[in-house]
């Protein structure tokens, strides 16, 4: 056994960092850095650069356009453009509904679709949770009645993050009410300018607007927009849960955190001394450290073994429980080190384009909102309570 | 990047793993802690047999060559079954420091019947006003005119009962950490042996003016070779944990399967499940800081050091944690002497007591922290 990465993927790992020097715009990287909300067109000119590059579609087969990566190298990717303050790129397109059509979708709907996402010329979003159906996903009730060569589709979707944005979604609707639960759902692929459509924002409780309530009034959306057989959506959905989540942990999100935790806890002061040596800040610090170091190991592992052809499982739950456990603790961290600069809430700012005149004011902004927003990681995708009850059903058989 | 096990590892662990169940069967294991120290060799004879005493032990004091990852299998088959011989105690640890400090002369004497399973040793570093710190000792070595003279007090000193040496560490004179072989019929030694509450056998000692030949010291500073050496230490503790708390989990969850109350098995209430999960986690996390430890022993000792102080601190407080539940999981059972688990507990959560426990390693984490970033 060894824990060290070849020269092959060292050299790729410079290759990445060096990119990422000249290729990010710095206005884009400074927003990232100080936890500013990006704009529609950030993320598309950053994902336009990548595109460029040949590395939008990390985890696309080299057939359909991909750069044919290992699992290790998608890891060293992901943990250069964090360390690098480069946008994540929106997942919905390239990470979620391409690898759905990729598996299930006609040859039609993949020459159609897969180009535009590598291009940046659909920006998806994702129809799955409702009012009544979070956790308990199977139980949705947005109908999809059939019409001639059509869906007609009534409902509602919410948590539909950067929905603003979006003009295509992919939904899950119930085509047969009278099967068993997850047998009478279909996959769709909806155009959101259709008639009967309606977006309404969600503020969250850091006065962002990241996600949305989708209402769906008798729209209608094409049988060819239909991806897998009819009763077949829980079949796609269950493949998008266990395909490539070898970075569910957010190592590099993590470690990118704990680092300017460090910086932040030697900059801050407590009685004329750096805040890191006062010792009960210190110990949660160490503790964070360790944490990071078995994950960071944990998670070499299912990549490693998805690197020789396993399929990360339930295994992504533990990575996802404890990889959120772990960027939660670091934002209570990062939001304590700034003390009272962690206070002031400045909205227009994070969220809009207005400027701050004072340069340490906009360095502590985001903290205290960024904690907020953290909490979000063991909710979404399958909350932490769910992904054990995965573990204790799938690799425990409880 | 590596984590796969080469044939001859898998085999090693393949035929470690059906020896252990051979002949240390729970009431097995019961017969072996209540045979004399002296008599209990049956198993020792076969590890010698099969070359588990030369593995850990480089080709040029006549070992096999064997490498971190080599010593993690045997120590996590040995943790699963809570193997009482003293593999690391009686072994690794003094014949690490024969092999790396000992002229000739000695490494015959002492490292090779060590090695053919003739003798074993142990090594006598712990004192009690040092607690964890092995450089903190006031055990005294004089030079007299015939040799050696060593004054002191050693705590803690693991297979002393069944050594027919200790590697006893004294200070010079001059500050530096001397390391010295002390034969266990030496005049002036007094042992007080006890049984540890996990079924380690141990023995306080007093060294009173004990006289040593030239030749019994192996190094007049030990210190770095030492660290390296109880760094190996740790790296093993950690792996023997990582089976102990495999066994803690499997027996567990089967009595979360078997029992049932309420009119169902326990393993369908949710939140005994949770918790089931949580021990799973613990697990494999330790596992991997036991991967790590097991693959940083050749690095640069600073590096080396802090990743095994984390690693040690790591698996000390997953493995309290994975015997704290087994025992609340199994309810009153897990409570009695009769059920197995309660002895992987006890092992488990002792774990911290030997070569320093969480604390001590976090410090050794926190007054680097900085260095790493």
């Amino acid at each position: 056994m060894n824990l060290t990465y070849s020269a092959e993927e060292q050299a790729f790992r410079h290759e990445v960092r060096d990119f990422l020097a000249t290729s990010l715009p710095d206005d884009i990287r400074e927003r990232v850095r100080l936890g500013r909300r990006l704009s529609a067109d950030d993320h598309v000119h950053w994902q336009t650069i990548l595109g460029g590059r040949g590395w939008l579609a990390g985890n696309w087969p080299k057939t359909h356009g991909g750069p044919g990566w290992s699992p290790v190298q998608r890891h060293i990717f992901d943990e250069e453009c964090a360390a690098a303050h480069a946008p994540t790129v929106v997942p919905f397109g390239v990470n979620m509904v391409a690898p759905v059509i990729i598996k299930f979708g006609s040859e039609a709907q993949q020459r159609h679709y897969l180009p535009r996402i590598l291009a940046n010329q659909d920006w998806w979003c994702q129809g799955y949770s409702e009012p009544g159906a979070g956790s308990d996903l199977a139980s949705l009730k947005t109908r999809a009645v059939r019409d001639g060569d059509h869906y007609v589709v009534t409902g509602q979707k919410t948590w539909t993050t950067l929905g603003q944005h979006a003009n295509m979604m992919f939904c899950l609707v119930r085509t047969d009410p009278d099967a068993r639960k997850q047998a009478g759902i279909s996959f769709l692929l909806i155009d959101m300018a259709s008639p009967g459509i309606t977006v309404r924002p969600i503020i969250t409780l850091e006065g962002a607007h990241e996600v949305n309530e989708v209402f769906l009034d008798e729209v209608r959306v094409p049988v060819a927009n239909r991806v897998g057989e009819e009763g077949e959506g829980w079949t796609c959905a269950k493949f998008l849960l266990t395909h490539e989540r070898t970075g569910i942990a957010g190592l590099g999100h993590a470690k990118q955190a704990l680092r300017h935790l460090k910086s932040l806890a030697i900059r801050e002061q407590h009685r004329g001394r750096p805040l890191l040596e006062l010792a009960s800040f210190r110990q949660r610090v160490v503790k964070v450290e360790l944490e990071l170091m078995a994950l960071e190991v944990t998670n070499l592992r299912v990549i490693a073994a998805a690197r020789d052809g396993g399929a990360p499982g339930a295994e992504s739950s533990l990575l996802k429980v404890r990889g959120s456990e772990l960027r939660q603790e670091l934002s209570d961290l990062t939001r304590r080190a700034l003390g009272p600069a962690a206070l002031p809430f400045l909205p227009d700012f994070l969220h809009g384009e207005a400027d701050l005149d004072d340069p340490t004011q906009a360095e502590s902004a985001a903290g205290a909102a960024q904690y907020f927003n953290r909490r979000k990681l063991s909710i979404y995708g399958g909350a932490n309570e769910i992904q054990k009850s995965i573990v204790a059903k799938t690799i425990l058989g409880m | 990047m590596d984590f796969s096990l080469t044939d001859e590892q898998r085999m090693l662990a393949d035929t470690l793993e059906r020896l252990i169940a051979d002949r240390v069967a729970p009431d097995q294991r019961r017969a072996m802690l209540e045979a004399p120290a002296n008599e209990r060799s049956a198993l020792w004879r076969t590890f010698a047999e099969l070359g588990l005493l030369h593995l850990p032990f480089a080709e040029e004091v006549g070992g096999l060559g064997g490498d971190g990852t080599d010593l993690m299998l045997i120590m996590r088959a040995l943790g699963r079954g809570l193997v009482p011989d003293p593999y690391l105690a009686g072994l690794v640890l003094p014949g690490d420091l024969l092999a790396r400090l000992g002229d000739a002369g000695q490494q015959a004497r002492w490292l090779a019947p060590l090695l053919e399973g003739e003798h074993q040793l142990a090594l006598a570093w712990q004192e009690r006003d040092a607690r964890y710190d092995a450089h903190g000792i006031v055990t005294t070595a004089r030079r007299d005119e015939d040799g050696w003279r060593l004054n002191g007090g050693k705590q803690l000193v693991l297979n002393a009962t069944s050594a027919a040496a200790l590697l006893v560490t004294a200070r010079h004179d001059d500050g530096r950490l001397g390391l010295f072989v002390v034969p266990a019929d030496a005049t002036g030694l007094t042992r007080r042996d006890y049984r540890t509450i996990d079924d380690q056998t141990a023995s306080d000692m007093t060294l009173d003016a004990v006289s040593l030949s030239d030749d019994a010291c192996l190094s007049r500073d030990a210190a770095q070779t030492l660290d390296a050496t109880l760094a190996l230490g740790r790296a093993a503790l950690c792996a023997e944990a990582v089976g102990a708390m495999e066994v803690a989990c499997e027996q567990t969850l089967d009595y979360l399967k078997e029992r049932r109350q309420f009119g169902k098995p326990l393993s369908s209430f949710q939140s005994l499940q949770h918790r089931m999960v949580d021990m799973h986690l613990h697990l494999e996390q330790a596992r991997s800081m036991a991967i790590l430890a097991a693959t940083s022993l050749d690095c640069p000792a600073a590096e080396r050091d802090y990743r095994l102080a984390a690693a040690k601190a790591y698996c000390g407080e997953a493995a309290r944690f994975v015997a704290e539940q087994a025992i609340q999981l199994h309810g009153g059972m897990g409570m009695t002497d009769e059920c197995h688990v309660s002895h992987y507990a006890k092992h488990l959560v002792m774990f911290d007591h030997y070569l320093g426990d969480s604390d001590h390693h976090l410090e050794h984490v926190s007054d680097h922290l900085v260095d790493v970033m």
